[in-house]
């Protein structure tokens, strides 16, 4: 049992910065209840233990104990820095922030009067400020969820984009959070929205990468409405420092006939939880979730995905594949739950994990929840090693045996990869995926 | 170019092979007929490299060479090429990028230039076509979502461009069609010349009528019970497994 007193340790650090910004005051006037409410919850609720069912197979521990300071500035970055995360020429949009800090000289928005726009949220409130008072902070769960309630409170800038109805926007607007050397640990809440209007279309990408920093945690919150009938391609990109701490939400609201698919690579961080969330609430709306996780050295990535039918003739389709190295471990959690109105409930999930030591663990754990009675839902979840019928099929051929081994597991991941439509982003991620493997330089031959 | 002597062969420790002998010479087309269960498949894999299998006796030599000492790649770039019975299905491996990773470590080991990547296409497409085989194969992942015939067409299409030196096919004709099976048997046709052998392992006499072998065995009980040429396979077709599992066939027909 966590003590109160324990709890007030953990919670020192942050209830002192919380002060130091006035209480939650600056940005609109509306903004600061909203804070307010967000700070009792957790406050209130503290850090999950391994009591809570949802954090099972989580330690946080290493996270709470640690105090991280509010960011500061840190090195000065410049685009050549940002030029290996920089897909020049293929985005429609680009937002940078550094340390949690928008930094307009690096990034290229995008504001059309009236039109798309992709900016920062700080921006957003004075261009679109009754959209974002309409959905910022209605969707994530900060009565329950801590690290959504410490976001919120702490919730100052992040990324925007707006996808009027019927616009399609076909590059995709990308964000770029980048860490740096800091003078002692650094905490940032980035928190990005992205609202899509009815029968729009549009992509985005967010990406969390290391620029010199090394212990830094980000608290990483997004929220997504998707209108009736739009169409959205959403990728989170995790590269952070092996030592940083990454807690990342993405939680969707999809209306009637939507389609959303939620894309996710995990490379970077000690310690990584990758919520997932969407709810389908309008009917006939579809979600995919689609991802890969490649844990190695010490690293821990547990990826949560909560998938809510709320309405009839929904679908949701998740994927996601593992490969974990060295000591590494990894937590797959599907959450399906079935709403009573949500007859006709189409719903797949499958999880596959390679384990490439004897050292290295998975957990994977389905959870259906079905309230309606006439529903198709499916789960399947593998965890082992290379197939050694498919090894010797290669070797067979007078393929040697790392290069087998290599290209089985690119094909593992490239199985998801297959599944991201947008083509520089899904090249992007088969050369990060390239590099990681243990013989991965093998592959780059036979491109 | 391969001799095999008394091999006895086991696996999880039941008897497979219990005394074979074979010897194929260059040029040679050599037909193993038998009925299931009688270690056909155990022969090819035992020569391909498979693990699993125990030698618990005799001797393999492939030119001149112990190749049971030899892993499957190096048998592979020596020249054995096994045409599966069940080719596996491997996802998200294009088959352009394992073709072309294995013509080059053969190509290498043959003291040859690798191909590039375009080169390595244009001798795929070549092959390819040469089969009458659509090339729709070649931008799939390996085997993927094949039908059988597919699986099959795509066992010959990779012998076409590796050629090899000793090809075993595994009962590559069992549920053909009659077209795919005219593409393996074409396939192998062309290949036949004065450096090859082949081991055609096949349960029906069928695929001989267009793959015509120079020597017949007959597999049964782990042994080579009966050889001969071609017509003994015709033979079979008429008399079944069972008469050829007699030892002497006056002695059956008096029981």
């Amino acid at each position: 049992m966590a003590t109160t007193k324990v709890k007030n340790e953990q919670l020192a650090g942050y209830l002192e910065q919380y002060k130091s910004l006035e209480n939650g005051a600056g940005g609109p006037e509306w903004l600061r209840p909203v804070r307010e409410a967000a700070k009792q919850r957790w406050s209130a609720l503290g850090f999950p233990t391994a009591r809570d069912e949802d954090w099972k197979f989580t330690n946080l521990a290493p996270l709470a104990k640690r105090s991280f300071s509010r960011a500061e500035g840190g090195a000065p970055v410049t685009l050549d820095d940002l030029a290996p995360f920089v897909f020049r020429g293929q985005e429609s949009a680009r937002l940078v922030f550094v340390n949690g800090r928008y930094v307009p000289e690096l990034s290229d928005s995008c504001a059309q009067p009236g039109g798309v726009l992709a900016c920062s949220l700080k921006d957003s409130l004075e261009l679109q400020p009754e959209l974002v008072k309409l959905h910022l902070a209605k969707h994530l769960d900060y009565e329950g969820d801590f690290f959504a309630a410490l976001n919120t409170a702490f919730l100052e800038d992040g990324g925007f984009v707006y996808v009027p109805d019927r616009v399609t926007v076909e590059r995709p607007v990308h964000l770029i959070y980048a860490s740096t050397e800091t003078s002692s640990p650094a905490v940032t809440h980035p928190r990005n929205l992205i609202v899509v209007g009815e029968a729009a279309e549009g992509a985005v990408v967010e990406e969390y990468v290391s620029l010199g920093g090394n212990e830094y945690f980000t608290n990483a919150m997004t929220e997504i409405v998707a209108g009736a009938g739009s169409v959205l391609e959403h990728y989170r990109v995790q590269r952070e420092s092996r030592a940083a701490f990454n807690i990342g939400t993405v939680r969707v609201q999809q209306a009637r006939s939507s389609h959303v698919a939620c894309h996710g690579v995990q490379l970077g961080g000690a310690l990584v939880r990758n919520n997932v969330h969407p709810v389908l609430a309008g009917a006939g709306a579809d979600c995919l979730i689609n991802g890969v996780f490649l844990p190695s050295g010490s690293q821990h990535m547990d990826n949560f995905m909560l998938v809510e039918h709320a309405s009839p003739h929904c679908g949701s389709r998740q994927f996601y594949n593992g490969v974990l190295n060295e000591k590494s471990s990894g937590v797959f959690s599907g959450r399906i739950i079935v709403h009573k109105d949500a007859q006709k409930t189409d719903a797949k999930q499958t999880n596959r994990n390679l384990l490439l030591s004897d050292d290295a663990n998975m957990d994977s754990k389905p959870q259906l929840e079905i309230y309606a009675d006439d529903v198709k839902c499916t789960h399947g979840a593998t965890i082992g090693q290379l197939d050694d019928d498919e090894i010797f099929y290669l070797r067979s051929r007078g393929v040697p045996e790392q290069t087998a081994r290599t290209l089985l597991l690119f094909g593992f991941a490239a199985e998801n990869l297959e599944r991201m439509r947008q083509q520089p982003i899904r090249e992007y991620v088969e050369s990060l995926i390239t590099d990681w493997l243990p013989h991965g330089e093998i592959l780059k031959k036979l491109r | 170019m391969l001799e095999i002597k008394n091999l006895h062969v086991s696996v999880e420790g039941k008897k497979i092979l219990k005394g074979l002998n074979l010897s194929v010479r260059a040029g040679e087309v050599h037909s193993i007929m038998g009925p299931n269960g009688s270690g056909k498949s155990t022969l090819a894999s035992v020569l391909a490299g498979r693990e699993g299998y125990e030698i618990e006796q005799g001797a393999v030599l492939y030119q001149g060479r112990d190749l049971l000492e030899m892993d499957p790649e190096e048998r592979a770039c020596e020249g054995v090429f096994l045409a599966f019975q069940y080719p596996v299905e491997i996802p998200g491996v294009g088959s352009i990028q394992f073709l072309t990773a294995a013509l080059n470590a053969i190509r290498t080991h043959r003291g040859l230039e690798e191909l590039d990547a375009l080169e390595a296409l244009q001798l795929f497409k070549e092959k390819i076509k040469a089969l009458q085989v659509s090339d729709d194969l070649l931008h799939r992942s390996v085997n993927e979502g094949f039908s059988g015939g597919e699986k099959k067409k795509n066992e010959i299409f990779q012998m076409a461009v590796l050629e090899p030196t000793l090809a075993i096919l595994d009962e590559t004709d069992s549920g053909l069609d009659i077209d795919a099976l005219r593409v393996v048997a074409e396939g192998v046709n062309a290949l036949r010349s004065p450096e090859r052998g082949f081991l055609v392992i096949t349960h029906y006499q069928r695929l001989l009528d267009y793959i015509v072998p120079d020597y017949v065995h007959v597999l049964m009980g782990g042994r080579i019970v009966r050889s001969g040429g071609k017509e003994l396979a015709l033979h079979l077709e008429e008399q079944g497994y069972a008469w050829a599992g007699n030892k002497d066939p006056a002695e059956a027909a008096a029981t």
